[in-house]
């Protein structure tokens, strides 16, 4: 029978020092992977082609050269960009492929005035207060927050939207600030202008964020 | 013993039930508050639309829309009320700029970028647009392609819902300026050189894309 005072031995030391690593390195890393998974585009469903009634194609629409605000006529004026009326719809498609089976539902919206349901591709959590107009108004493009929605068949969700993503550009808004008259410019890269360019383009149009305004907790969260 | 594994066994349903799945509703409970963000879907309403339509004929303040001048396009000319000759509000190139920029974004895309009706959607397969440059369309007043803009004609449908009262007095403006550039006299011509000579520092007209 052994002593208790021989049930360690010095080799159990090391053990219990590498129990200790282990124990914390562990719980770090199991932090960060839950952190990792948090972020991930798995959880985020960036880059998820998002079942829709009616398989709406921006990409084929803008190669005709409509501008989004032809549908989305509220950007500019309101903090939320519509989703077109079914009557927005019908403007064109009640004479083209004004037989097609894929638009069927909208004729059946159209017929029976019921709305077409949407999947809503850019869902913000409830607690966020996010606003277009003001957005669309100070030199943000559309492309800097959809992606490429004009080369988009189905519609997805181009960026993470999560808030170390909005507080990007909010802490430094002449990365992503462009001209007026080229915020519905979908080719358009803002890194095509000087950083000197971009941030007289912060102060020509006001963006106030001297005094981290733009980072208060109440510019977006009310 | 079976002691032991009921405890067991109520430990495991505790951490299945009451354990993890509160958190997560409470944390979808935040993100999906009990209220309705625009154009959400609502079980509550019949027709499942959140935003609910105007009851018919509701006049909310400040809209009773009495100008008929700037809402119907009409005017009272020699004790007639006719289609409206004139524009409700002076016209600016403020104005001109935000009518063709409107023009090109709503009407570009079946009466093309120049009005000759050659636009995209048109040459797409749309029943064909008519371009604004006919002895009758020239001959038509403000108030006309006002009414069109608003009413729809033919197979044109109303842009009431799309284009604001006063941006489609712009589009008009528009227009006339579209007409009168594909038959611009000689003096047309000698005065915008003047003024383009006289003034450098005036904006060059930016490109359609």
């Amino acid at each position: 029978m052994l002593m208790s005072s021989q049930l360690f031995t010095s080799k159990h030391n090391t053990l219990a020092r590498l129990t200790l690593l282990i124990f914390v390195l562990g719980g770090a890393g199991f932090l960060g992977l839950m952190d990792m998974i948090h972020r991930s585009p798995y959880v985020r469903y960036t880059k998820v082609r998002r079942e829709q009634p009616v398989p709406f194609s921006h990409k084929h629409h803008s190669n005709l050269g409509i501008d989004c605000r032809y549908c989305h006529t509220s950007v500019e004026v309101s903090g939320f960009a519509n989703i077109p009326p079914t009557q927005t719809c019908m403007n064109c498609h009640n004479v083209m492929w004004n037989e097609s089976p894929m638009l069927e539902p909208v004729r059946e919206s159209w017929a029976t005035g019921e709305s077409l349901e949407w999947t809503r591709v850019h869902d913000l959590p409830d607690f966020v207060y996010f606003n277009h107009a003001i957005h669309v108004n100070k030199g943000i493009g559309c492309a800097t927050c959809h992606g490429r929605v004009d080369q988009m068949p189905l519609t997805w969700k181009e960026k993470p939207l999560y808030m170390k993503w909005c507080l990007e550009c909010h802490r430094d808004p002449a990365a992503n600030v462009r001209p007026k008259d080229k915020i519905f410019d979908m080719a358009f890269d803002p890194a095509s202008l000087s950083r000197e360019e971009r941030e007289a383009l912060v102060e020509e149009y006001g963006i106030d964020h001297a005094d981290h305004r733009l980072t208060n907790c109440w510019i977006c969260h009310r | 013993m079976t002691r032991r594994i009921s405890f067991l066994l109520f430990t495991a349903a505790l951490l299945l039930t009451s354990g993890c799945k509160p958190l997560f509703e409470i944390r979808k409970a935040m993100y999906d508050q009990p209220k309705y963000e625009a154009l959400e879907v609502s079980d509550f309403f019949g027709d499942r639309r959140s935003a609910r339509p105007l009851i018919e004929g509701t006049v909310a303040q400040g809209q009773l829309r009495l100008d008929d001048h700037l809402y119907l396009a009409l005017e009272e000319i020699d004790g007639d009320i006719l289609q409206a000759r004139t524009y409700p509000f002076e016209i600016t190139m403020a104005d001109l700029e935000r009518g063709r920029e409107r023009y090109d974004i709503y009407c570009s895309v079946c009466h093309g970028l120049s009005g000759h009706g050659e636009g995209m959607v048109v040459r797409r397969g749309y029943k064909a647009a008519p371009g604004y440059h006919s002895e009758k369309l020239r001959d038509m007043p403000p108030g006309y392609f006002y009414s069109v803009i608003t009413n729809g004609y033919g197979q044109m449908s109303s842009y009431a819902a799309q284009i604001p009262v006063e941006d489609r007095w712009r589009i008009t403006a528009y227009i006339q300026a579209l007409q009168r550039s594909q038959f611009a006299s000689i003096e047309d011509y000698e005065a915008v050189k003047a003024r383009s000579s006289h003034d450098e520092t005036l904006e060059s007209p930016h490109e359609h894309h």
